[in-house]
């Protein structure tokens, strides 16, 4: 979070005050859309009221099927592509009546490899750093070119590198300019394994040197690898933006389904202080439970069933993913 | 005003030219040397003088503004329509830079290599015929503004193409018509009457006969029609790239 200025005329010696809860959230918040929309010429609504805010030092998933609104929205920020409705404030900042300012802190990887040809991996790296109005500095371009394996490819043409090479030197373009954040659309699409593990590293390293990032993927362990939030977004709307451990704690459910001998009418009372659910018209008893809990209770239950009388056949257990609750949320929404 | 992003882009755009010497001086040169030889010296030989001056002496200032124009055309129209092409606009889009600075960038480069261009031109003429320049800060500044205005054309030509043929088209159908017939190889006294009233809406014409009369005090029309009309297409030019930037035409959704 940045320092706070004290207001002119207040002494060392008094309490800080508390901020306005408003600007509080201002501060904290890196990003801040509001009501953002965007119709295209053709009528075709890409993003419909979104509001969002990105928090300072994150890194955030953004995951949507395709054409859900991703790269739109990506767009606008940077300054791509024109809102319809709506605003965005980066670092407090109005993309559109400060672009100078707000665009000076963001690098943009998109999700497209679009590179020049014939330009040297150097040149094409020191022209970033100098469209966003920053003086030379070899040693970083240097540091940038080492930390993505780039140094010895560094006087080859662009167009004579591999596809994860090409996506590298977009990403040291994106980071030639120090930008507080970083936009990554896509940036393991058609990367090979090992290659993806090493951006995951490059990434956390630019997360603890304090850059926020933002990344939309499609690969969804990717998102529980790396991220800190996770928001889903679907049809131009944001369907939900939840902390990846909330997520997670949703994710350690399980369902435990025991498919009865005899049908039930009705659970004995001996088991009410279970959370039971009797499905199939007492068929089948169901039995959610936290797998991360100090006890998930199913001795007990199980030890409690045969006193009752309740004989099984059979029984299985499910655990819902993230991918379950993104299919979910993405087919509901 | 962010000073470094134009230099960026004047210099990234500099570089290509370095790259692709040969396509973008050593051609024009050589196409300019063959023009010479024939019209100059070939037919020339059989011409007697034209308002005084000897033929091939006579087509120089012509022949430098046939290369100007097209070459300012050519050079900006590419340096914006190739980004556009490859998808690397997004990061000029995306970087801290007013419109202005844009136009400075591409426009100033590619007029920086037609005058480049024209001033070799005129040296390489000078090996063929006598050459000597009445008004040689009026034919600079002649230069530098058809460089700046037909650039910015280009730049207008480069934003609206979307297809190499589009890109090819207005300076093949139309420019390079224009030029011939603006007066590069002949004075359009030498029109019949008729043909002459067409001409005169023909705003190459102007052109030429402003840089002509820079070097030889002749001209087709008053020096301050000439310079009136080229300013008049500058402001033209200026206006439909304000208008493109501000409704993010064939630029931004």
């Amino acid at each position: 979070m940045a320092p706070l200025t004290r207001p002119p005329g207040t002494g060392s010696s008094l309490p800080p005050q508390p901020l306005p809860l408003s600007l509080a959230a201002i501060m904290s918040s890196i990003i801040s859309v509001a009501n953002l929309s965007k119709t295209y010429g053709s009528g075709f609504k890409a993003l419909k009221n979104v509001s969002l805010d990105i928090k300072r030092g994150e890194i955030f998933a953004l995951l949507g099927p395709n054409g859900a609104g991703k790269t739109t929205l990506i767009s606008i920020i940077c300054g791509i592509a024109n809102p319809s409705e709506g605003r965005v404030l980066v670092a407090g900042e109005d993309i559109q009546t400060s672009y100078r300012k707000a665009r000076s802190l963001i690098g943009l990887v998109p999700q497209e490899l679009h590179t020049d040809a014939f330009e040297s991996v150097w040149a094409t790296v020191s022209f970033s750093r100098g469209l966003f109005g920053k003086p030379k500095n070899p040693d970083h371009i240097e540091k940038v070119l080492k930390d993505l394996s780039l140094w010895d490819k560094k006087d080859n043409k662009i167009i004579t590198l591999s596809g994860g090479m090409k996506r590298r030197v977009m990403i040291a373009k994106a980071l030639s300019h120090e930008p507080q954040i970083l936009f990554l659309d896509e940036p393991t699409a058609g990367v090979d394994v090992e290659l993806r593990k090493g951006m995951w590293e490059v990434v956390r390293g630019l997360q603890q040197s304090g850059v926020t990032i933002i990344l939309t993927t499609h690969y969804i362990e990717e998102a529980e690898e790396m991220a800190d939030r996770i928001g889903v977004i679907n049809k131009g709307e944001i369907v939900l933006v939840e902390d990846k451990t909330t997520l997670m704690q949703k994710l350690g459910k399980k369902r435990l389904t025991l498919h009865l001998q005899g049908k039930l009418d009705a659970l004995p009372q001996s088991l009410s202080h279970y959370k039971l659910d009797l499905c199939d018209s007492g068929a089948t008893l169901v039995y959610d439970y936290d797998t991360k809990g100090d006890r998930t209770g199913i001795t007990s239950l199980l030890s409690d069933l045969r006193t009752a009388g309740i004989r099984f056949n059979d029984l299985d257990t499910t655990q819902s993913s993230l991918e379950d609750i993104f299919v979910d949320l993405v087919r509901t929404s | 005003m962010n000073h470094r992003a134009i230099r960026a882009i004047y210099l990234f755009e500099m570089a290509r030219t370095w790259r692709t010497l040969l396509q973008s001086i050593v051609s024009p040169v050589v196409s300019t040397s063959l023009y010479f030889v024939v019209f100059g010296a070939a037919i020339g030989s059989r011409i007697s003088q034209v308002e005084g001056v000897s033929y091939g002496t006579f087509i120089v200032p012509g022949l430098i503004m046939l290369s100007v124009l097209t070459q300012s055309i050519a050079n900006a129209s590419f340096g914006i329509y190739f980004p556009k092409f490859t998808g690397t606009i997004y990061e000029i889009l995306s970087a801290p830079i007013s419109y202005f600075e844009i136009v400075l960038g591409y426009v100033g480069a590619a007029a920086t290599k037609s005058i480049i261009l024209g001033l070799i031109i005129l040296a390489t003429a000078g090996l063929f015929v006598p050459l000597h320049i009445h008004h040689p800060v009026w034919m600079l500044a002649f230069l530098v503004l058809t460089a700046v205005t037909f650039s910015l054309f280009g730049f207008i030509i480069g934003i609206w193409a979307d297809g190499f043929e589009k890109l090819q088209m207005i300076p093949m159908l139309v420019v390079t018509p224009l030029t011939f017939l603006g007066g590069s190889f002949y004075s359009i006294d030498m029109l019949p009457a008729g043909w002459r009233t067409v001409a005169l809406l023909n705003p190459v014409v102007y052109l030429i006969s402003g840089f002509r009369w820079s070097f030889y005090e002749i001209a087709d029309v008053s020096v301050s029609v000439s310079v009136g009309m080229t300013l008049a297409f500058l402001v033209a030019c200026l206006i439909v790239i304000w208008w493109i930037f501000r409704t993010g035409y064939r630029l931004k959704n």
